[in-house]
């Protein structure tokens, strides 16, 4: 692990390019061309980008339907990104996903569920795989907080804790699902309690702060390859935007315009901005922005997919 | 078309299957087993008995009561490139698998355009007989033969256990086994050697040119049974197991119902929104125009599984009433009631499971 001053390009990039492709999205909604459900990860792009710092390329990521953040964190290919939200066939799905489903394996970043909590057991599955296999590989496992209203969920830290599994359970807690709070879903709202039923060591990172959950992500993947079974994370973020789609949601009242302008006075992105030279950071920003806008004329450019792939992928030869 | 029958020797349903898994299991080291109880003494019936001691406590093991989560656990594994059989003692846990199977192990290869694979097999026994009840006999093949991206194999003989079992196992898509209790202490010639069973080849078991019958797994039992008592009466039926419900081999099905002019189609489950009305459905489609013919149904009764054994009795159909309704389809009269004693694997079978 480099050092946080000789890292700090990296996260900011990895920041400012999952900020500046949402605001794109955003930007490009209106014309249509965009016909997917959109979960944006606005104000959330520290927990993805924290913990993937702290992970190899040959790690393994599960995410949900909110899920930009961590296909990019991830690594996950932009532009074909892009196109799938097109539709086009040069998606990273050929346009059969949508925003919803992205994947993309080449940088170990598996295929996202729009049913919460679905992903987690198989995550679990996957971490038992790499288990039975010796390998050096683990498995990032990423939920809202709202997964932990489910009982897969439960049902999964048990397994992964009775078998001793290379996983790190990370919980995005953006206090709301949908626009529902947590204390109205949870009767002592404690994620880290929950997960410490199963004697799964936990860590709590306030603020969405990336340095903290980069250097917490590092110790819990330290110990996961160590052999020391499942860990969990709790980072506490924020959706700045509406549940679906790219608006602000103040006119649905569910929430206090208080505590969101409070988040948006803490951005992760412009906060880990201000800790580099303008130089760095107008050069980081012009190589970023120069790459969205490809995307997005890559995007363009790619054409719907045939009929021919309606059927195509129902089963595996 | 059906595939060859190969030479072999006779053991039961349940040895086959025993044999099958662990030929591929000697095969394919990421072939592994796992569900409740598949590691204790009794060994699910003898089919998973001490593998574990064979191939290592990573390779059978028992589970935590999660179905949800350890269908998931099935995908994931599946996803890194491990051959996962769960095994369901009873099927009807499988409505607590439901989310796994449909919404991911379905969609998987498709959602992801092929990135992605989900080679699991999900064994799933459907109990009967000495009260199993409402919640310990049903069948929901249909409910998976209604979803793209599964495919569901009922096989009904001890050759057909194990080579769907290999074939399973060797699929790349997530596959639902279906295995009647009652036919586990069926006998049958089983090669020794490991062989797959191809699905989508229906088995022509009987010819004959009066009347079809197409039967889903124990009723296949029954409806060579009720073939005897109509052969007494100048009946020759067709008997037909389609083995592999989807795919489904319709062209089997239809060439028959062509020539014989009847079907009399035999589930072991509901009739209503089921296998035998999908099978119906698509002669229908098929034959419409070129060739008229008449058609019957049954299945389980239209009511949960009572528990009781005289009411049990009328629950399901059996040799009889399938003679009956095929007799009827070809005389188009109800004025012959064959006498047939209880089927033998039901009469013996003391549970108590």
């Amino acid at each position: 692990m480099s050092s946080t001053r000789e890292s700090l390009p990296g996260l900011y990039r990895s920041l400012y390019r999952i900020r500046r492709v949402e605001e794109k999205i955003i930007e490009y909604y209106p014309t249509d061309k965009i016909k997917s459900p959109v979960h944006l990860s606005i104000g959330q792009e520290s927990v993805s980008v924290g913990v993937c710092a702290a992970l190899a390329p040959d790690d393994v990521a599960f995410g949900t339907y909110r899920g930009h953040a961590l296909y990019l964190a991830k690594g996950g290919d932009l532009k074909r990104m892009i196109a799938e939200l097109y539709g086009k066939a040069d998606g990273c799905a050929r346009g059969k996903a949508g925003s919803m489903h992205l994947v993309d394996m080449g940088s170990h970043m598996m295929g996202t569920s729009a049913i919460v909590a679905t992903t987690i057991p198989q995550a679990v599955g996957y971490a038992f795989a790499l288990k039975a296999r010796r390998a050096e590989a683990i498995v990032a496992c990423f939920f809202g907080e709202g997964a932990m209203d489910e009982g897969v969920c439960y049902e999964s830290f048990n397994f992964a804790a009775l078998k001793k599994l290379p996983i790190l359970f990370v919980c995005e807690n953006n206090h709301y699902a949908i626009y529902s709070h947590i204390r109205d879903r949870m009767p002592h709202p404690d994620p880290c309690e929950r997960a410490a039923v199963f004697r799964i060591p936990t860590e709590r990172i306030e603020l969405g702060d990336t340095l903290l959950i980069r250097e917490a992500s590092a110790r819990a993947v330290a110990a996961i390859r160590k052999g020391e079974g499942p860990r969990f994370l709790e980072c506490m973020t924020y959706r700045w935007r509406d549940h679906v789609g790219p608006d602000e949601d103040r006119k649905w009242k569910y929430r206090p315009d208080a505590e969101l302008d409070a988040w948006i006075r803490a951005d992760e992105v412009a906060r880990i901005g201000r800790m580099m030279d303008d130089r760095t950071r107008a050069e980081i920003e012009r190589i970023v922005d120069a790459e969205i806008a490809d995307a997005f004329a890559f995007a363009e450019a790619s054409p719907f997919p045939g009929g021919e792939e309606l059927a195509a992928h129902v089963f595996r030869s | 078309m059906s595939s060859a029958l190969k030479p072999g020797r006779s053991i039961t349903y349940a040895q086959a299957l025993y044999e099958g898994a662990r030929q591929e299991m000697e095969r394919d080291p990421n072939v592994f087993v796992f569900g409740l109880g598949v590691d204790d003494a009794r060994g699910m019936y003898g089919t998973t008995l001490d593998l574990h001691k064979v191939f290592g406590p990573d390779r059978n093991f028992d589970t935590p009561l999660c179905e949800d989560a350890m269908t998931g656990v099935a995908i994931g594994a599946a996803l890194a490139g491990m051959r996962p059989i769960h095994v369901h003692q009873r099927m009807d846990f499988l409505l607590l698998c439901m989310n796994q199977l449909v919404n991911i192990a379905a969609k998987s290869s498709y959602m992801f355009a092929g990135a992605v694979s989900v080679p699991i097999v999900i064994r799933a026994i459907i109990g009967r007989s000495w009260g199993q009840g409402a919640q310990h006999s049903q069948a929901f093949h249909s409910y998976f033969m209604h979803v793209p991206g599964l495919k569901v194999v009922a096989p009904a003989t001890p050759h057909d256990a194990k080579g769907c079992l290999i074939a399973a196992i060797r699929d790349n898509n997530p596959v639902i086994f279906m295995e009647h209790r009652m036919l586990y202490q069926n006998a049958g010639i089983v090669p020794e050697e490991p062989y797959a069973v191809p699905f989508g080849n229906a088995r022509i078991l009987t010819h004959g040119d009066h009347v079809t019958i197409v039967a889903v797994s124990h009723m296949v039992v029954e409806a060579l049974r009720a073939k005897h008592l109509l052969e007494a009466v100048g009946i020759a039926a067709e008997v037909i197991d389609p083995v592999s419900l989807a795919p489904l081999d319709m062209g089997t099905i239809a060439a028959s119902v062509e020539r014989t002019g009847r079907v009399l189609i035999v589930d072991n489950s509901w009739t209503m929104c089921g296998a035998s009305s999908e099978i119906l459905a698509q002669l229908m489609e098929c034959l419409q125009g070129k060739r008229d013919f008449r058609a019957a149904r049954l299945g389980y009764a239209p009511t949960p599984c009572p528990t009781t054994k005289p009411l049990e009795n009328l629950f399901y159909p059996d040799a009889t009433s399938i003679a009956e309704a095929a007799y009827a389809l070809v005389k188009n009269t109800r004025d012959w009631k064959p006498a047939a004693p209880e089927a033998k694997e039901i009469a013996e079978f003391k549970g108590p499971f």
